[in-house]
């Protein structure tokens, strides 16, 4: 593992990554000791996340992005909009090479995560998916494992053992996901015990017990109700503060409210990516302007 | 795709043109009073002032209800937002009809100090601006908002001039103080009119560019 890590990782400084090391990482962003910042795995941070050059996607003959560009900046949180099979979720899943793992797909073009290019060669898709942790439309908790195991499994499968230690990132990534205070009296319970929103919370703490640098959001709040949704926002709201999100949204108030900027894709293309409140006020393009108040889509 | 929503818009629009169209119907109605002598219609005007009231609550409710119900975005947002303003600004210039009406009603009491010359060309320059811009409104015109905004400084200046011979006439003869500073009140909520004329073609230029320009020279250039 620790050998996979040095040779995948080049650029990465302090091999921060080893396993061993991992535990004391901490959570929130650092100034080492240069006194530059770090990500929460110790990756320097940057202005922009992703640097996306002339990606293209394919399903199959099904091309469903088309030559796109687009850069996300590091936290922040970036809201991609635009109707059914624009090719969002496709993108999205781009950012972590989780497109590849559907059978006959293929891509073209690059896509950089702090400078380094997520497709080179002798480049680890399991260790690009950790840095870059997802968080699905549908709660997905590990149904036989209780609320504890399901936030530490991903640090036990990476190698960390200490008990004390699994404890602690197991609360702090509890706290960070709003949830210790509602299940820090039952963590044996199973995860599927939890609400709806509870277990959406839940995964999102799984996602960051590894401590990515990255989190992806897909529709991550469409299945809940208003007020699990408000807690999620308010969620996304904190981990911006450390985390790069990017988010996929069919509701477009959310993407108004919890984003910083938004990218609005048409059939495969970027048509129009602003901050935010520009595009919800005075879009540039028209087919953003009908597709933001309703027009179209 | 015709949403029912625009069919909500196109009413909250229509509102607004009834009200401006009142609006320019009560300050043409003070002129006249003024001009002509007559008491009846300066009367009218006064009267008149409560059906712009009601509008501007009407037209404010609508609006808020649409943004509660609607969340509206892009060229939708900035129509409501701009829609309170618009209502606001033509109310404050009913009040400023009603108020030359008031004059006119007390210059009736005394003769003619002299033939009207400047204040009927400002009230000329303040019924076009306030009829441009709401042309730049209707028409989706935002450089004709933006000549509006130029010719206040026209007004500006008769106001200027206007008070300085009215000031001479006082120092030569006290007994027309009275009338002097009737009119000064005319010209002044002529003034304060093309003020309102102004801002209303800076929502325009907003509600059709997305650009604030207010208070920004440099922004005046499409």
């Amino acid at each position: 593992m620790n050998a996979s890590v040095a040779v995948t990782q080049p650029r990465r400084e302090g091999a921060a990554l080893k396993t061993k090391d991992s535990q004391s990482l901490p959570l929130t962003r650092l100034a080492t000791p240069g006194g530059k910042e770090t990500t929460p795995r110790g990756t320097p941070v940057s202005e922009v996340a992703f640097e996306v050059d002339n990606l293209s996607c394919w399903f199959g003959q099904h091309q469903a992005v088309q030559d796109l560009s687009l850069q996300i900046p590091a936290r922040a949180v970036t809201a991609i909009i635009g109707p059914s099979g624009c090719g969002k979720s496709t993108f999205l899943r781009s950012l972590n090479r989780m497109h590849e793992l559907v059978r006959g797909s293929r891509l073209s073009g690059q896509i950089r995560l702090f400078g380094e290019n997520i497709y080179g060669p002798r480049i680890d898709p399991t260790l690009i998916r950790r840095r870059v942790g997802m968080v699905f439309q549908k709660s997905n908790p590990f149904p036989t494992m209780s609320i504890r195991e399901n936030v530490t499994v991903g640090l036990r499968l990476n190698g960390v053992r200490n008990r004390v230690a699994l404890e602690e990132r197991m609360e702090r990534a509890l706290r960070m996901a709003a949830l210790w205070e509602e299940v820090k009296d039952h963590l044996d319970r199973p995860g599927t015990s939890l609400s709806g929103g509870q277990q959406q919370r839940l995964c999102i703490a799984r996602a960051l017990a590894v401590q990515p640098d990255v989190l992806l959001m897909d529709e991550p709040a469409s299945a809940l109700d208003p007020i699990a949704t408000t807690k999620i926002e308010e969620l996304i709201q904190e981990l911006k503060k450390d985390y790069t999100i990017v988010i996929v949204t069919h509701n477009m108030q959310q993407a108004a409210r919890c984003s910083d900027y938004t990218a609005f894709f048409y059939m495969g293309r970027l048509i129009e990516c602003d901050k935010t409140d520009k595009v919800f006020t005075n879009p540039s393009n028209k087919q953003t302007e009908d597709y933001v108040s309703g027009r179209f889509g | 795709m015709e949403r029912h929503f625009d069919q909500e818009l196109a009413d909250l629009k229509e509102n607004l043109l009834r009200m401006a169209a009142f609006t320019e119907q009560s300050l043409a109605q003070a002129l006249k009073a003024l001009v002509q002598r007559d008491d009846a219609l300066a009367k009218k005007v006064d009267a008149d002032d409560a059906v712009l009231d009601k509008l501007e609550i009407e037209i404010d409710d609508r609006c808020v209800k649409l943004l509660a119900l609607r969340q509206p975005t892009a060229t939708d947002l900035r129509f409501i937002t701009m829609a309170m303003r618009l209502s606001g600004e033509l109310e404050r210039i009913g009040d400023q009809a009603v108020n030359i009406a008031h004059r006119a009603e007390e210059l009736n009491r005394e003769p003619l100090l002299k033939p009207l010359v400047d204040i009927p060309r400002m009230a000329d320059h303040a019924q076009g601006m306030i009829h441009n811009s709401l042309d730049a409104f209707v028409y989706a015109k935002p450089n004709l908002a933006r000549e509006v905004i130029k010719r206040d400084e026209k007004v500006d200046l008769l106001n200027r001039q206007l008070h300085r011979e009215l000031t001479s006439f006082m120092i030569e003869d006290p007994h027309t103080i009275t009338r002097c500073l009737n009119l000064m009140s005319v010209a002044h909520n002529l003034e304060r009119i093309a003020d309102h004329a102004t801002n209303i073609a800076e929502d325009i230029v907003y509600l059709y560019e997305g650009r604030d320009i207010r208070h920004q020279n440099e922004l005046m250039t499409p």
